[in-house]
């Protein structure tokens, strides 16, 4: 028996007065043909606030790994492995089957679910988790997260969280805000609003905290804001650009360009002590820092060739070598999680798209067929990048799977969406 | 994107200017402030640029009878790719320049700002390459680098909506905000 983390209930326990806050939906714009065929039954159980089959397989589909069948085609509703009859579902074609029941507790659910593999008519996964009333959902991403993981050998990212900026109102009555929701856009809340500009959320590795840049003060000033108790403080407010903040994996240092110099350079500032190291010296824009998985090294942007290409800059021996060849832009790098593929917006004949650089052979590949792309963030399981991109007159977040083949995007009924931010793993 | 190495010259400077510190308050851009040059001088109503500096009672400088009515035309726009100061906007900066120079007490914001294409942060660094270059200019009209401040908004505050390359020129600019 499991209990979901505390991390989860702290979230929930938070009143943020939820004031216009921009909910976005899931529409998916491409599948991917290798997708797995998989079926969730729904659950059994009394009448629940929320359907968790119904998440269980929304979460899977988004994916582009998992192709759920329609719940017209579930041939029977078991809902514990000992009822299962594995040939209906080979009739069917489904690889994998999840079934579960949710029974009520004195301090909420009880979620009893069990992953099946139906060619190989063995179970695979069976578990209980417990959720207090207001976490069904959370509870069904955590078993989405094992399905996912139960079968791709890869760490789930559905329980993950996202933050976002958004502009509302009329271009001259603007009013930004920071928001952070759960992965599938639902539970959006807004952590800030302001009539300036809000930009660059960049997680602490342990989720707790954002880094952001607001120009409230009248110009750009990079602050840290705790999530659970909505206190912040402004880390620099330098004249000039104050820009990309970036943590570190130890979350102890948070890299960042500043102008104050006379042009945008990277710094790292030690975020105990407040001290300052400058990493780079030219007269070119150097900015858009991220740290490889290992801390030994970052990539940023800079147009010392001439126009934005990526360098990797070593900490180990302070020199910066060029990453990018492909094409006069790409910018805004953000290297997977282990460390072997740089993703990025590249600039092609169609405009500004998602692109990746495997390091192994530098060769690059497009991923999004979007002409506004800019600001990829990846999943911490390395499976998606998300990014902001233009649907008619409105900016949109848009997400694509690291191999391209799947996406999807995540609408607001009102207003631009941008910058978004996958968070680390949270659990 | 290849314009570079005019920061060069514009290290020293901007990091010189930029201590004067005046928080712009925002959203100055446009409108609002032209009320001077209808009424002309004498008429104390006339808050005009000092609204924009924090701290600075309207009225407090006009005593020199100096001040001319701040010039009209406040954002001059910029080519793709480009923070080369168009000829057709020479005219322009040269009459705030006289009139900076005329009162040396007013502050001056340049607010440099590009069109969306591209990444937000890199962007930032555009704009800001549009405000130093007007910033260069001005300097070298006689004004003192301490009454100029520079903030780059990037593509944040666009002056149009739309993807149209008319939008995108509009919106590669840069604001002289009092």
């Amino acid at each position: 028996m499991k209990r979901l983390a505390p991390f989860l209930l702290g979230w929930l326990m938070l009143l943020f007065s939820n004031l216009a806050s921009a909910e976005l939906t899931i529409e998916i714009t491409k599948g991917s043909d290798e997708a797995i065929p998989i079926a969730v039954v729904p659950f059994a159980g009394q009448q629940l606030p929320e359907d968790i089959a119904q998440i269980v397989s929304d979460d899977l589909k988004r994916s582009g790994q998992f192709d759920p069948l329609s719940r017209s085609t579930l041939i029977a509703s078991p809902t514990a492995s000992d009822e299962v009859r594995y040939r209906d579902w080979r009739a069917v074609d489904s690889n994998y089957l999840v079934v579960g029941q949710v029974s009520q507790t004195e301090q909420g659910y009880r979620i009893q679910f069990e992953l099946m593999d139906i060619y190989g008519e063995r179970r695979m996964l069976g578990e209980a988790v417990n959720v207090s009333a207001n976490q069904l959902r959370s509870g069904a991403h955590y078993i989405s997260d094992k399905v996912y993981e139960a079968i791709t050998g890869v760490r789930g990212a559905f329980s993950t969280r996202i933050a976002y900026v958004t502009a509302q109102g009329a271009i001259d009555n603007r009013r930004f805000a920071l928001n952070v929701a759960d992965a599938d856009g639902r539970n959006s809340q807004q952590i800030l609003t302001s009539r300036e500009p809000i930009m660059s959320p960049a997680w602490s590795p342990d989720g707790n905290k954002l880094a952001y840049v607001s120009f409230e003060s009248g110009n750009s000033a990079i602050y840290i804001q705790n999530l659970a108790t909505s206190q912040r403080v402004q880390v620099t407010a330098f004249s000039g650009i104050n820009s990309a903040p970036a943590w570190s994996p130890d979350g102890r240092k948070l890299a960042m360009s500043l102008s104050k110099d006379g042009q945008p350079e990277i710094y790292v500032m030690d975020i105990g002590s407040r001290s300052f190291q400058r990493l780079t010296r030219n007269e070119a824009i150097d900015t858009e820092p991220s740290w490889a998985p290992d801390g030994n090294s970052l990539v940023f942007t800079s147009d010392r060739s001439g126009g934005p290409q990526l360098y990797s800059y070593s900490l180990g021996s302070g020199e910066s070598q060029r990453l990018t060849f492909t094409g006069n832009y790409n910018s805004r790098g953000r290297y997977s999680p282990d460390g072997e593929t740089l993703f990025m917006i590249h600039r092609g004949n169609k405009g500004f798209s998602v692109a990746k650089q495997d390091l192994s052979n530098d060769r690059l590949t497009i991923l999004s067929d979007s002409q506004w792309a800019e600001s990829p963030s990846v999943a911490p399981n390395g499976s998606m990048v998300i990014f902001a991109t233009q649907q008619g007159n409105s900016g949109v977040l848009s997400v694509v799977s690291a191999d391209g083949n799947a996406s999807y995007r995540l609408p607001s009924a009102e207003g631009d969406v941008r910058e978004p931010a996958w968070s680390p793993f949270l659990n | 994107m290849k314009f570079k190495s005019y920061a060069k010259s514009l290290a020293v400077a901007a990091s010189l200017a930029v201590m004067a510190g005046c928080a712009s308050t925002g959203g100055t851009e446009d409108g609002s402030m032209d009320g001077t040059t209808s009424g002309g001088q004498g008429q104390s109503g006339v808050t005009t640029g000092q609204g924009v500096t924090t701290g600075q009672p309207s009225g407090s400088q006009v005593g020199a009878g100096q001040r001319a009515a701040i010039p009209d035309v406040r954002t001059i726009y910029f080519d793709y790719d480009k923070d080369t100061i168009r000829p057709e906007f020479e005219s322009v900066l040269n009459e705030h320049a006289e009139y900076l120079r005329n009162n040396p007490n007013v502050q001056v914001v340049l607010q440099g700002y590009a069109d969306e294409r591209g990444t937000r942060e890199y962007n930032l660094g555009l704009g800001e390459r549009r405000a130093q270059s007007v910033e260069r200019y001005l300097s070298v009209q006689g004004v003192s680098s301490s009454q100029i401040d520079v903030v780059s908004y990037g593509e944040e505050r666009p002056a149009v909506e739309g993807h149209s390359e008319q939008a995108y020129a509009k919106n590669r600019r840069v604001v002289i905000a009092y």
